[in-house]
């Protein structure tokens, strides 16, 4: 409370916190009794007997109790006033770039690190599962970035783009051989080209609405990839994508192949790490792109049509195109990213391209803080770097028995963690706005400011 | 329209029916150049909805809003576009343009039409220079070669939003906020709102500034600020200005020329002061005397 005030807590506080918590624990005895306190199981006989659990009401009694308590002690614990976002900007902008720019030199030296940390052996599973798959989720968060958090147009289909992207990339090598590098543009430009077919439509439509729609839309997407056979494969996919190559060097065994160029040793290593620093420069690429366009009228004009679109026409902007470009712009970094994909893991089905991956995308998008490049980032990186982490923790059945499978939980701590972060940060990881342009000091815009659009 | 000015801005015939709400019934006016003109009417009036006919937000149901910027157009091409089912003409005395034919984008960026909204409508969230620079998009648009050239950095480019600043600061300086430039636009107290969106109205460079309400909320002495702002603005920029307003004082004070609505119909359309003596203008806002009443009331029983 205030800092200002004597010391020593009321006794009365105590007691009101302690009621507090016995309060949630009653709750959670109300709630862990029918849930957790009886089993039926089957005997030997076949027959259905009652197993109690108590000891599992107890810990549920006990963690809601102290857990409860322990809120309300940091709730409680005097805290320094916080500077009103705005005043300190100029600072927290300096450690912004700080923060940058070692973030960067991290991901530049990321396979080197991982290489002499794990073994040539070991270094494949963090440079693929942990630096590429993050990587494809941060461009793909970035890039809906454009649409959701800049433009503020909800859109659930984005997984539509990604798969336009990387079928693309599929259809035009196999039936003009074109070479990865060659479907690169062309995936980005068709995704961006069903960005504006999409757009069209749904330009009337708001919120909900709007929301609907991409989703209906992203569906006819894989049903169609799912159901026109002769072109797609249907559910048996695309196999044999080339990998990218270096400079027209193949990543194989052959005598023309990257390591016997070089006078290496082959290992599928040097693939892995190529890879990687192909889906790093897309996605600098990507964010590159973001915050110059922020900074330019067409940004700015997504950013003002997020606030308000009436005022927008009022102000000649014609919000019909401004929205179009905002989607074509959006998917075509989708595109970008699908076509990445195909050629990173040479076989696409329909499989990959499910509503789960749109919902995960935006997930990214909304947990790290609409419109912000790094908060976009750094959910990616908790929501998809969590996922590997969960295959990594064989340990624990070693204390929960052989049968305890980690990933099982991965929609669990999912939910857990988005329940929680929105009770924590309901605007996303990093809220606050940093403005496009200033006239003497540039402050961050306050997060309860800043619209989340409605269209 | 004895006004010797050169008419900017004619409406004739305007009606707008919503299902059988007539809301504007056969509605002609002209606000002329360089002059402010006032729409006053009781609540529900309809004045507001002639602002969206004007603006574009409306299609108005039948009748013609001509804008004629840059003088008295010969009626020949008046007529001319109306029966081309064009949306504007460049003739002998500057182009002239049918508003209603227009969506209200274009009404903004072709016709130089600015508006301010009586529930203020700013980008809260972007700080109150974003606020004036939005406002100047199409030539910032341009200047960036639709985005191309403003990607790599052009000179122009940085130029032109250059220039953008310096009209924004101007502004700024006019309606004193230069000190809040940097701050968000949710923040600035209501007064400070209303002027800002003033200012970025200005700031698109119109020919025509609506004002819808421009000082509902306000206190005595910012009204009185208000219109000294307003007369200011209009004889630095020879801008005409056309204004709904419930503050009678202010609309006193500043108009040139003042039209009465009431329930869809236009009831008076002269100068504040033939205006303010108008028998019929005192009964549609204090409503009809009792003997009046009683007078209706034996109509109606006969």
């Amino acid at each position: 409370m205030d800092a200002a005030q004597p010391r020593p807590m009321a006794t009365s506080a105590v007691a009101s916190m302690l009621k507090d918590a016995l309060g949630s624990a009653l709750v959670a005895l109300g709630l862990a009794v029918p849930i957790l306190a009886l089993r039926t199981e089957q005997n030997m006989a076949n027959e259905l007997i009652l197993q109690p659990r108590w000891g599992y009401v107890g810990i549920a009694v006990l963690a809601a109790f102290v857990g409860r308590l322990l809120y309300l002690t940091a709730a409680r614990a005097p805290r320094l006033p916080r500077p009103r976002a705005g005043l300190s900007t100029a600072a927290a902008g300096n450690a912004g770039r700080i923060f940058a720019v070692a973030g960067l030199a991290l991901l530049l030296l990321y396979p080197p690190l991982a290489l002499t940390l794990a073994g040539s052996a070991g270094s494949i599973k963090w440079i693929d599962n942990f630096g590429i798959q993050i990587l494809i989720y941060v461009m793909l968060g970035w890039g809906l970035n454009i649409v959701v958090g800049l433009a503020g147009l909800l859109d659930l289909g984005y997984v539509a783009f990604y798969a336009v992207g990387a079928y693309s990339t599929a259809l035009l090598v196999h039936n003009f051989g074109f070479g990865f590098w060659l479907c690169l543009p062309i995936a980005g430009i068709m995704a961006a080209f069903w960005g504006i077919m999409l757009g069209f439509p749904v330009l009337r439509l708001r919120g909900d609405y709007l929301a609907i729609v991409t989703l209906a839309f992203g569906e006819i997407i894989r049903l169609v990839l799912i159901n026109w056979v002769p072109v797609t494969g249907g559910y048996a996919g695309i196999s044999g994508i080339p990998r990218p190559t270096f400079f027209g060097i193949p990543f194989n065994a052959s005598d023309e192949g990257f390591a016997a160029v070089f006078g290496l040793e082959f290992t599928p290593l040097y693939r892995t790490i190529f890879l990687f620093y192909v889906i790093l420069a897309l996605a600098l690429l990507t964010n590159w792109v973001t915050l110059r366009l922020r900074r330019l009228p067409v940004g700015r004009a997504w950013e003002a049509l997020r606030e308000d679109e009436i005022a927008c026409r009022s102000l000649g902007i014609n919000t019909t195109n401004t929205k179009l470009t905002a989607f074509a712009i959006g998917a075509g970094f989708g595109g970008f990213a699908g076509s990445f994909f195909a050629a990173r893991q040479g076989f696409i089905s329909p499989e990959s391209f499910t509503f789960l991956e749109s919902a995960l995308v935006v997930a990214i998008v909304v947990l790290g803080g609409m419109g912000s490049q790094i908060g976009v980032a750094i959910a990616a990186i908790g929501m998809i770097g969590g996922t590997e982490i969960l295959r990594e923790l064989d340990w624990l059945k070693r204390i929960f028995g052989a049968d305890f499978e980690p990933t099982h939980y991965r929609m669990l701590l999912f939910g857990l963690a988005m329940v929680l972060l929105m009770i924590w940060r309901p605007r996303g990881l990093i809220a606050s706005r940093r403005p496009s342009i200033f006239l003497r000091e540039r402050r961050a815009v306050r997060a309860e400011l800043v619209r989340e659009g409605h269209g | 329209m004895a006004s010797p000015a050169a008419p900017l801005l004619a409406v004739e015939h305007l009606t707008m029916r919503f299902g059988g709400l007539i809301a504007i019934d056969d509605l002609s006016f002209a606000a002329s150049k360089g002059e402010i003109t006032a729409i006053i009417g009781p609540n529900g009036a309809g004045k507001t909805t002639v602002f969206n006919c004007i603006t574009g937000f409306y299609k108005p149901t039948s009748g013609r809003i001509l804008l004629a910027l840059g003088g008295e157009p010969p009626a020949g091409e008046i007529d001319a576009l109306t029966g081309s089912g064009r949306r504007w003409r460049h003739g002998a005395a500057g182009t002239i343009l049918l508003l209603e034919r227009m969506p209200d984008h274009e009404i903004a960026a072709r016709a130089r039409i600015a508006r301010t909204f009586q529930n203020i409508r700013l980008f809260s969230g972007m700080t109150v220079l974003e606020n004036l620079i939005v406002a100047q998009h199409n030539p910032l648009m341009r200047a960036s070669g639709w985005t191309l050239l403003g990607l790599i950095g052009a000179r122009s480019y940085v130029e032109a939003e250059r220039r953008a600043v310096e009209r924004a600061t101007y502004w700024l300086d006019k309606v004193g906020l230069m000190e809040r430039a940097d701050d968000p636009a949710g923040d600035l107290p209501y007064g400070a709102q209303r002027r800002l969106e003033i200012a970025r109205a200005m700031c698109t460079e119109p020919a025509l500034l609506c004002l819808d309400e421009p000082a509902a909320g306000l206190n005595p002495r910012e009204s009185s600020d208000l219109t000294t702002l307003l007369k200011a603005i209009q004889s630095e920029h020879a801008l005409s200005i056309l204004l709904i307003e419930h503050d009678m004082t202010v609309v006193m004070e500043i108009s040139d020329h003042v039209i009465v609505l009431d329930y869809g119909q236009k009831i008076a359309d002269s100068t504040p002061e033939v205006v303010r003596n108008d028998p019929k203008v005192i009964a549609a806002y204090l409503g009809v005397e009792d003997t009046e009443v009683e007078q209706v009331e034996a109509e109606i029983a006969r």
